[in-house]
């Protein structure tokens, strides 16, 4: 895997980088995003293997946001290959097949729980029963017919996530889904992306909580737009030699050489890893 | 594009406003009480007979500007235009279904103030009422269909409340209110020739004293619909899936 510092890496680490990257969802290379001036993201690559669920880390201002919309194609991109489900980002095709959660909840308040969900469900054009199951797995059934703008922050949180899960799709891109949200209820919230998970759907789920790096399948670790990881739990946490990510991540910025270590070094036997198999 | 999407848009934005009983009262009413007002000051002359035509193109297309232009920002600030945008939307679905939404309103709006304006300002109108009205509603479209136009180049509320003054003022300006428009300076009266609101004013004030033939009135009717549909493919050009 090649080092994401290193913008100019040749030819050869493109290659391993590809094959890594040949059953993942999500596959990024070189990836240059300029926001407002600035260089967001500066020459990332990455890759998001297909049914796990991959923890996007990092403090706020890492460019955590950048990537996810540059996954869903809403980020104008300077250069580099981002392909999402064997399609280049943001293609017509992808508008179905990837949800997309945004970090404020991007949802009407002026409709009912139901009447936005059924109107991004047209929008998708997914099945009239989709809008009751989106509905019911958020556990909104409750509160279907209130006005968003009358919910709490997490319950509007959960419109904008139920309305990611309309059509069910093969990639769902969360921008800090749990943000705010009281302990039980983050437990819960983990607890579905681990079912989604397991029913085969991959999640990329960003935070700044270093705490939720746990629940996570995979890491991806970032600061200042590059990465200081990309592992599983386990293995960030024994190349750094601590029992915590928070520590974890302080000791790679010290040590100020990535952890990078795609699942193909994995499979190969260099470390153990979560309670998941990976598919 | 697709007609189910675009209804879908329409039926959703009618839902929110459905949801602001004060907007609907506002939206439905204002527009006459200023016709009244207008009317009652100039109770005891003939000035009303001769404004209340412009007039009426005048209210409901501020109106329906204003109102588009927030509700479309509204939506670019919030998220859920960029939401839509990584959905299989098209931005036509997008901006027809706003147009037809609002179209909706207004044609609903125009029907209130040309009643009212006829009915109890006793508004004489000589030629066809329905004529009138033709050419009432698509003033207001022409509002809304600005109104989406301005909302690309707005990024906050201020300057969206802003372009109103810039592309609306001119128009009420050079429309003939003030002066007839043949009697505007050069160069004023060919940049009027070129205004929306100028034809529908024209038209508006020869229906009311039947002075021109329908074609005649017909003609300025397509000319505020070129308008129309050009601010709205202007409008959904605009529209960006990828943003900086």
């Amino acid at each position: 895997m090649v080092n994401s510092s290193d913008a100019s890496s040749p030819p050869p680490h493109r290659g391993a980088h590809a094959i890594a990257g040949s059953g993942a969802a999500v596959v990024a290379e070189d990836l240059h995003v300029v926001r407002g001036g600035a260089a967001v993201l500066d020459g990332l690559s990455l890759a998001v293997p297909s049914g796990m669920i991959v923890g996007l880390l990092g403090p706020s201002g890492s460019g955590k946001t950048t990537l996810m919309r540059s996954i869903v194609g809403a980020q104008v991109v300077k250069s580099g290959r981002i392909e999402v489900l064997g399609r280049p980002a943001g293609s017509r095709e992808l508008r179905r097949r990837v949800g997309y959660v945004t970090q404020q909840a991007s949802v009407y308040d002026d409709l009912t729980v139901r009447q936005n969900i059924s109107y991004f469900r047209r929008v998708l054009g997914a099945p009239a029963g989709d809008a009751d199951r989106v509905i019911d797995r958020t556990d909104l059934r409750p509160v279907a017919d209130r006005l968003v703008g009358s919910l709490s922050g997490g319950q509007r949180g959960r419109v904008s996530l139920a309305a990611a899960l309309l059509g069910s799709p093969e990639l769902l891109v969360l921008d800090e889904p749990t943000v705010g949200l009281d302990p039980v209820l983050r437990v819960d919230l983990w607890g579905m992306f681990r079912n989604l998970a397991d029913e085969g759907t991959t999640l990329l789920v960003s935070s700044h909580v270093m705490d939720e790096a746990k629940r996570c399948d995979r890491l991806l670790l970032m600061r200042d737009g590059a990465l200081l990881a990309d592992d599983t739990v386990q293995g960030v946490l024994e190349v750094t030699g601590t029992d915590d990510v928070e520590t974890a991540f302080l000791r790679l910025i010290d040590r100020g050489e990535p952890d990078l270590r795609s699942l193909d070094d994995e499979q190969s036997g260099a470390h153990g890893r979560h309670e998941e198999e990976p598919r | 594009m697709t007609p189910a999407r675009t209804l879908a848009t329409t039926g959703r934005v009618l839902g929110q406003i459905r949801h602001d009983h004060r907007t609907i009262a506002l939206l439905l009413v204002v527009p006459s009480l200023l016709i009244g007002l207008v009317a009652w000051i100039f109770v005891d002359t003939d000035v009303f007979a001769d404004i209340g035509p412009a007039m009426i193109a005048l209210f409901p297309f501020i109106v329906m500007f204003l109102v588009t232009s927030i509700a479309t920002l509204r939506e670019r600030r919030s998220g859920t235009l960029e939401r839509l945008l990584a959905m299989p939307l098209g931005k036509g679905d997008f901006i027809l279904g706003y147009a037809l939404a609002f179209g909706l309103l207004a044609v609903a709006q125009t029907a209130i103030v040309v009643s009212f304006a006829v009915w109890v300002c006793g508004l004489e109108i000589e030629g066809s009422i329905w004529l009138l009205f033709a050419v009432a509603v698509a003033d207001a479209l022409l509002g809304t269909a600005l109104g989406l136009l301005a909302s690309a180049f707005a990024r906050t509320e201020f300057q969206v409340v802003q372009f109103m003054p810039l592309i609306v003022f001119p128009q009420i300006l050079l429309g003939g209110i003030f002066i007839p428009r043949d009697q505007l300076p050069a160069g004023l009266e060919e940049i009027s020739d070129w205004l929306p609101l100028s034809y529908a004013i024209d038209a508006l004030q020869a229906v009311a004293a039947d002075s021109e033939s329908t074609e005649w009135i017909m003609v300025r009717i397509l000319a505020i619909a070129a308008w129309i549909v050009g601010s709205i493919v202007v409008g959904s050009i605009t529209l960006r899936r990828r943003t900086p």
